[in-house]
């Protein structure tokens, strides 16, 4: 595997499969008596985040923590980041403490690779979202989600049928699950306004709809995406409720799904915008297992930067 | 001062000497001999390049370029006349900061630094600024332009036009239209859409060149339309030359070479405003500049100090430097893709710039009586680019490394000599 992990551009669907093991390995771990593995003591984590999320932070944290790694967690708020020290600044000081890997969450699309690319720092660098590019550690969540509920699809994604439905626009998470789904062989559908829809799409391998109601029977998977108000304001939709009438999973378009089809969303969720809370809360999603899952495979991508030698050699020693 | 330039070839593959006496052009003919003797050793003598879309960010951002660091960088890329772009701070919109700039030129004493003035007032867009004040200034400005922002208002653009044929000014627009735009990052098309970067769409650009041209032959004036980036915007400016409408139009080296998929790493030193384009409009470009529609390069040579690019790609500045690649730019974009020859070079790069923007005594053909702004061009050459090696003092180039065809020998301004073998000489104040 790659020193770095920017996008899922840098896994082969071999490699991705190999995190997938890994983590499902590393589940088998968490169920036992000892959850906390050796395997990273003495190493350094930092969590360099440029913007609030407290979700995926705590869950790198929690990953790097079950690890034995030393946790340092560097947040821009409140920081000398929101003084004007510049990246190339904050990477520095990372290089003088001896950071062994970077976990970092930005704003601008592609900071982490620049991060990764400047030679400012050595450690590995885990793109934990830039801006509206890639968040690949939630791609590969979402893949192991998947898988976990499909076993017919343990070994690849052929047949498997996903709509992503939402801002695929503004959303990293979109970009990294269409790379990721289809590079394991699943057939993706995006389902949105044309205003939330990027003008290069055609060079997407994917198929793209306006009407989510003509596709709900067709898919195994329903990825909900967040919905900002804020996209509003900027006339990507009239009001909030045409979206949700029209892109909105409510109770009739949930019972319309066909028989063993999940519910995903990212988190955080607008109940009520473009889940219902009926919807989010119904037996076919998996949105808390999403974030078990992702403590998994936030372990794996640690370990595989990091570790290095076969899983089980460095369990049993 | 009197010396003799011998075995120039020129461009129909004649091989003169030259006597330059006084600043002119004195003699041409063969076996001439008379006063210091500079051997051309058969390379291309041509009338010096002009620019007429420079940054040289003085007054203000002297850390960038100055005046005299940016003519140095011109004359080692052959430039005997440049046109310092408004954007400065304070703004080039009064008599008085383009009369700093011309000045500091004149000291600088290494090609013809003419200003350009801005046309609204703090590029703000809101009111026009003193262009007949800065049109009768020691700088005699004929050349406005807002250039980093577009002249949006229609009304406004309209009067600017109007304005300037008192004294046979010209607009040059900056044509981004900026609700189309606001905080985009890089060309919308494939490659912003994978890199999650916001689009510039063509059509932003596109939408300004089309109502400029329908404004300029409403009220009968002149426009300039600064670095064309589109191939919708050659076609745009090739029906508006059809229709007869006074309009001209430029582009910049790296649009002539470079594409979006460049961005793919984030690499800042690509950024640009106008972005980077597809392989289609680059096609476009290289088209209308060899048939014409296209009427000249223009470097935008825009410098910015390493901190202003070593970041990530939405926080870095806009621009690359240009000065000193543009030729060769040109020559491997153009003529080494057998699109042009020589003379039509010498004409998009030095006889047409210097004929829109008036200056008199430069893009002359090469005659007994014409300025002696001259450039002597090894065509044989190749070099590599070395950012280190750059006399400008900002190192924000895009051809790092890359082998280019074509080295500027000798820069002759006025007639004293300012590059000898690719090393600047000479400086000091113009008589």
């Amino acid at each position: 595997m790659n020193k770095h992990l920017l996008s899922i551009n840098d896994l082969s669907a071999d490699e991705a499969f190999e995190i997938l093991n890994t983590a499902s390995e590393l589940a088998k771990i968490s169920d036992g008596p000892m959850k906390k593995l050796p395997t990273l003591r003495g190493r350094t984590v930092v969590n360099l985040f440029f913007e609030d999320s407290t979700r995926t932070r705590i869950s790198f944290e929690s990953a790097a923590k079950r690890l034995s790694a030393d946790v340092i967690n560097f947040s821009a708020k409140g920081s000398s980041v929101s003084k004007g020290e510049s990246l190339k600044d904050t990477a520095q000081t990372l290089q003088a403490m001896g950071a062994d890997a970077v976990v970092i969450r930005h704003g601008a699309s592609g900071a982490a690779q620049r991060l990764a690319d400047s030679g400012w720092i050595s450690a590995s660098v885990i793109n934990a979202g830039d801006g509206t590019h890639e968040h690949p550690t939630q791609a590969l969540l979402d893949a192991y989600t998947i898988r976990s509920k499909f076993p017919q699809f343990n070994q690849s994604f052929d047949g498997l049928r996903v709509a992503i439905v939402g801002d695929i626009l503004h959303s990293r998470v979109a970009r990294s699950n269409v790379l990721l789904l289809t590079k394991l062989g699943a057939s993706v559908t995006l389902v949105a306004p044309p205003t939330l829809i990027p003008v290069g799409v055609a060079d997407w391998k994917v198929k793209v709809g306006y009407d989510l109601d003509s596709v709900l029977k067709e898919v195994d998977v329903l990825m909900m995406l967040r919905v900002q108000s804020e996209r509003m304001a900027n006339s990507f939709f009239p009001s909030e409720r045409e979206y949700s009438r029209g892109y909105g999973l409510d109770i009739t378009r949930l019972n319309s799904l066909s028989k063993n089809a999940i519910v995903m969303h990212p988190g955080p969720m607008n109940r009520g915008l473009e889940i219902s809370a009926e919807s989010a809360d119904s037996h076919r999603s998996v949105v808390l297992d999403q974030v078990s899952n992702g403590v998994l495979v936030r372990m794996a991508v640690l370990y595989q930067l990091l570790g290095g030698a076969t899983l089980t050699g460095e369990v049993s020693a | 001062m009197e010396f003799t330039i011998t075995n120039a070839r020129l461009i129909d593959d004649q091989v003169v000497d030259v006597i330059v006496s006084s600043g002119v052009i004195a003699e041409i003919g063969n076996g001439l001999n008379k006063g210091e003797k500079i051997d051309a050793a058969k390379n291309l003598l041509i009338p010096g390049l002009v620019d007429l879309h420079t940054h040289l960010r003085e007054p203000g951002r002297e850390d960038s370029e100055t005046v005299a660091t940016g003519s140095m960088a011109a004359a080692k890329g052959g430039f005997t006349a440049i046109s310092a772009m408004a954007n400065t701070f304070p703004v080039a919109d009064t008599a008085g900061v383009v009369e700093q700039v011309y000045r500091l030129g004149q000291e600088a004493g290494f090609c013809d630094v003419f200003p350009i003035g801005a046309v609204t007032q703090g590029l703000a867009g809101k009111s026009l600024a003193e262009l007949g004040a800065m049109a009768n200034s020691k700088a005699r400005v004929r050349i406005f332009s807002d250039d980093g922002k577009c002249v949006s208002d229609p009304l406004l653009m309209r009067r600017a036009l109007e304005y300037v044929k008192t004294f046979n000014g010209i607009i040059a627009q900056h044509a981004q239209e900026p609700a189309l735009t606001v905080d985009s990052q890089m060309n919308e098309g494939i490659v912003s859409s994978k890199l999650g970067l916001v689009g510039w769409p063509a059509v932003a650009e596109e939408a300004i060149i089309a109502r400029d041209i329908l404004l300029a032959e409403h009220v009968g004036s002149r426009l300039h339309i600064c670095h064309l980036t589109t191939a919708g915007g050659v076609d745009l400016v090739r029906f508006a030359k059809s229709r007869g409408i006074n309009v001209t139009a430029e582009v910049t080296p790296h649009h002539l070479l470079l594409t979006d998929d460049l961005v793919t790493d984030y690499d800042s030193v690509y950024k640009v405003n106008p972005p980077l384009r597809t392989e289609r409009d680059v096609l476009a470009l290289r088209k209308g500049l060899a048939d014409g529609t296209i009427d000249i390069v223009g470097t935008d040579h825009a410098p910015h100090p390493t901190e202003d690019k070593d970041c990530e790609w939405q926080s870095a500045a806009f621009g690359m430097v240009g000065l000193e690649t543009a030729l060769s730019v040109v020559v491997k974009a153009m003529i080494e893709t057998k699109m042009m020859t020589w003379a039509d070079l010498v004409d998009r790069m030095s006889i047409a710039p210097a004929k829109i923007a008036g200056y008199l005594h430069h893009g002359q053909i090469l005659k007994v009586g014409a300025t002696a702004n001259l450039t002597i061009i090894d065509s044989n050459a190749n070099w590599i680019v070395d950012r280190n090696r750059l006399a400008s003092k900002s190192k924000n180039t895009p051809f790092e490394g890359m082998q280019l065809p074509s080295r500027v020998v000798h820069t002759f301004l006025n007639g004293k000599q300012v590059l000898s073998n690719g090393e600047i000489v000479n400086g000091g104040a113009i008589e």
